[in-house]
């Protein structure tokens, strides 16, 4: 990418966000209801989306030559850490310690 | 009134302070190990402030230009704001040039504060409002600033500081898992990317995987509402 491509798609991401966020005042001026439709997706978008962003992340683990055991090993060590101590940093920051020292030494 | 406003808010950020000192730094770290300056994760830290699409947007960055792509993307991820943003009608209401600075600076951490605490009596809710949302601002700016300077003066090898984004969102998926009965959209959304991973490659999947999430989510929607109404 060119540095105005960057810049473009920067702008884009921040575009994007914006409208997100401004878009409800801009819609639903005082006391104005959104539609059901949308509350209801509003509800369960959120638990949608982050299932896609770990298919996301792990896009092209399974087609290189490790076949995703580096990534497989430290998610599922990252979840069972998480769900023992309940400590969202110390979850992510060993999960990247291990995969990291995992994807250097052996893959 | 200002100075009382922050110190209402001051003690209700601290945990963010910690919290986005050490995802931002993570997200610099990344940045740089990407080939990117200082300069890059701190405009995108001051622009965007939506901490998972800025990962997400370091991975953009290094491959195909696609801006229409990466707006649809960041409206399909940040699309949870909408919903901020309507529990939020209310209470930004009438606060003047403030309001403009609070949508956005309205990331999940200063929507989870500024929806949920009072302010203590004699505390101004604008001023209190403005400082617990430009406080996160500068934890994550700062973050990322001092991640990618450690970038800079530290030469360890960086490979798989990638990870920092799968493990996020990993934990993210397991405290909403946690969370509800009902796993029903949160499997839609692994199933349907997973589906259209296969089909489409990893170049192409997001846009159809975000189409079929959604057809999923509203075919879906008198079990899920009803679900939801039962727990």
């Amino acid at each position: 990418m060119t540095t105005i491509q960057s810049v473009l798609t920067i702008a884009a991401v921040a575009a994007g966000t914006m409208l997100t966020r401004f878009l409800p005042f801009i819609l639903f001026p005082e006391g104005k209801t959104p539609p059901a439709c949308i509350t209801y997706l509003g509800k369960v978008l959120p638990y949608a989306v982050i299932g896609m962003l770990v298919i996301y992340c792990l896009k092209d683990s399974f087609s290189n030559g490790s076949y995703a055991f580096p990534e497989v090993t430290a998610g599922i060590f990252t979840i069972m850490l998480h769900k023992w101590r309940k400590n969202t940093l110390l979850s992510i920051g060993a999960g990247t310690v291990l995969y990291m020292f995992l994807i250097q030494n052996y893959f | 009134m200002k100075k009382k406003a922050f110190q209402a808010a001051f003690p209700y950020t601290l945990p963010i302070c910690a919290g986005f000192l050490f995802l931002g730094m993570s997200y610099g770290l990344l940045m740089k190990s990407k080939g990117f300056s200082l300069f890059y994760p701190m405009v995108m830290s001051m622009v965007i402030f939506a901490g998972s699409m800025e990962f997400v947007t370091a991975n953009l960055l290094v491959s195909a230009f696609h801006p229409l792509h990466a707006f649809f993307l960041t409206l399909m991820v940040n699309a949870r704001h909408l919903f901020y943003g309507i529990s939020m009608l209310g209470k930004y209401k009438n606060m003047g040039w403030k309001k403009l600075y609070l949508i956005f600076g309205m990331c999940d951490e200063s929507f989870s504060i500024n929806c949920t605490v009072d302010p203590p009596p004699g505390v101004d809710r604008g001023w209190f409002m403005l400082f617990v949302t430009l406080l996160n601002h500068i934890y994550w700016v700062t973050g990322s600033v001092l991640g990618a300077l450690l970038g800079y003066a530290v030469r360890i090898d960086m490979t798989g500081i990638d990870f920092a984004m799968t493990a996020l969102f990993l934990v993210m998926f397991t405290d909403q898992w946690e969370k509800t009965r009902n796993h029903k959209p949160a499997l839609t959304g692994l199933g349907c990317s997973a589906a259209c991973l296969a089909v489409f490659g990893s170049g192409n999947f997001i846009l159809p995987s975000m189409a079929c999430i959604i057809l999923c989510l509203l075919a879906n929607r008198k079990t899920n509402d009803k679900e939801a109404g039962e727990q």
